[in-house]
C-alpha cells in the first residue's frame, strides 16, 4: 500500500504547486496572485511534507531506524509552512497597501483607514 | 519563569533538530544551549506583562490540535479547490472587506488572521486596534460578503480554543 500511497501524495502535492505557478501568472494584481502563491503551496507542501513521512515512517517500521529523524524533520518543517506562510502573505499584502499598489477591487473597506 | 520555559522548549527544538541517534559532541550542545539562551532573554523581553492562564489548560491544546486537523483541514481543502478552480477559469470578482469577528484577545486574533489566510479565497491584510481585519476576497459573487461568508465556523473554534 505504502507503494501507492507515497507517489499519490506526491502527485497530489506537485498539481497543487503546479497551480499555484499558474495562478501566479494568470492573475491579474498583487493580492490576487498572493491567493495563489499562499494557498496553493502550502496545501501541496502539506502533501509533498506527508509523502516523506509516509516513506520514512515505513523505513522506520521495517528496522531501519535511522529514518526517525526524516519524520521529526517533515513534521517540524510542516509546522514553520502552516506558522510563516500566513504570516508571510499578510506582511507582503499590507506593504503592497502601504507602498500604493491600487487593487483590483469592486470595494476598498481600506480605503482611507491609514495603515 | 518565561525565560525557564522558552529555554527548555528550544533546547527541546534543538535536540529534535539535531539527534540523529548517535551521541552529540560537545560543540553542539554547546551552540544548542547558546542558541537558546539568547531566544530566551528576547523571548523574557517580549513576553507580555499579564500572563494568560487559560492558556495553561492542556484541554485547549488538543482543542487546538483538533481544530488544526479536523475543521481548518476540511476548510483548507475547500479553499484549494475553490482557488484552483478559478486560476484554471480566470474567474474572479475581487474585493477588500471589513468583518469583526468580535474576539477579545489578541492570540485569538492572529490565530484566526492566518486561518483565513490559509482558507477559501481570503486573505487578510490589515488588523485595526478594535481587533477588526480587513480581508481581501477572491470572488465577491456581486454582493458585499458578511463576516460568515468570510470564515465559515473558524471565529467559534478560535473562541473555543482561546476564550
Amino acid at each position: 500500500m505504502i507503494e501507492w500511497a507515497v507517489p499519490a501524495a506526491l502527485a497530489v502535492g506537485l498539481l497543487f504547486n503546479a497551480l499555484a505557478v499558474i495562478g501566479l501568472h494568470r492573475f491579474p494584481d498583487v493580492y490576487t496572485r498572493l491567493h495563489a502563491a499562499t494557498k496553493c503551496t502550502t496545501f501541496g507542501s502539506i502533501f509533498i511534507v506527508l509523502a516523506a513521512a509516509l516513506y520514512s515512517g515505513s523505513e522506520w517500521y521495517h528496522g531501519r531506524p535511522h529514518n526517525a529523524v526524516l519524520v521529526i524533520h517533515s513534521v517540524i518543517a510542516l509546522a514553520a509552512i502552516l506558522l510563516t506562510n500566513p504570516t508571510g502573505a499578510h506582511a507582503i499584502a499590507r506593504a503592497a497597501y502601504k507602498s500604493g499598489h491600487e487593487p483590483i477591487a469592486s470595494e476598498d473597506a481600506l480605503e482611507g483607514v491609514g495603515l | 519563569m518565561i525565560f525557564a520555559l522558552v529555554f527548555a522548549a528550544c533546547l527541546v527544538f534543538y535536540a529534535l533538530l539535531v539527534f540523529d541517534g548517535t551521541a552529540l559532541s560537545a560543540f553542539s550542545i554547546a551552540s544548542g544551549v547558546a542558541a537558546s539562551l539568547i531566544a530566551a532573554a528576547v523571548a523574557a523581553r517580549l513576553a507580555p506583562a499579564k500572563w494568560d492562564n487559560k492558556l495553561a489548560n492542556p484541554v485547549r491544546w488538543l482543542l487546538f490540535a483538533f481544530y488544526v486537523v479536523v475543521p481548518f483541514f476540511l476548510e483548507m481543502t475547500k479553499a484549494n479547490l475553490d482557488v484552483a478552480y478559478r486560476v484554471v477559469t480566470g474567474r474572479i470578482s475581487p474585493c477588500i472587506v471589513k468583518i469583526s469577528p468580535g474576539l477579545k484577545t489578541t492570540l485569538g486574533t492572529v490565530m484566526l488572521a492566518n486561518s483565513i489566510t490559509l482558507t477559501p479565497g481570503t486573505l487578510t491584510m490589515h488588523v485595526d486596534g478594535k481587533n477588526d481585519l480587513y480581508v481581501h476576497c477572491l470572488n465577491a459573487r456581486g454582493r458585499k460578503p458578511s463576516c460568515a461568508d468570510v470564515c465559515a465556523s473558524l471565529p467559534e473554534w478560535v473562541r473555543r480554543v482561546t476564550e
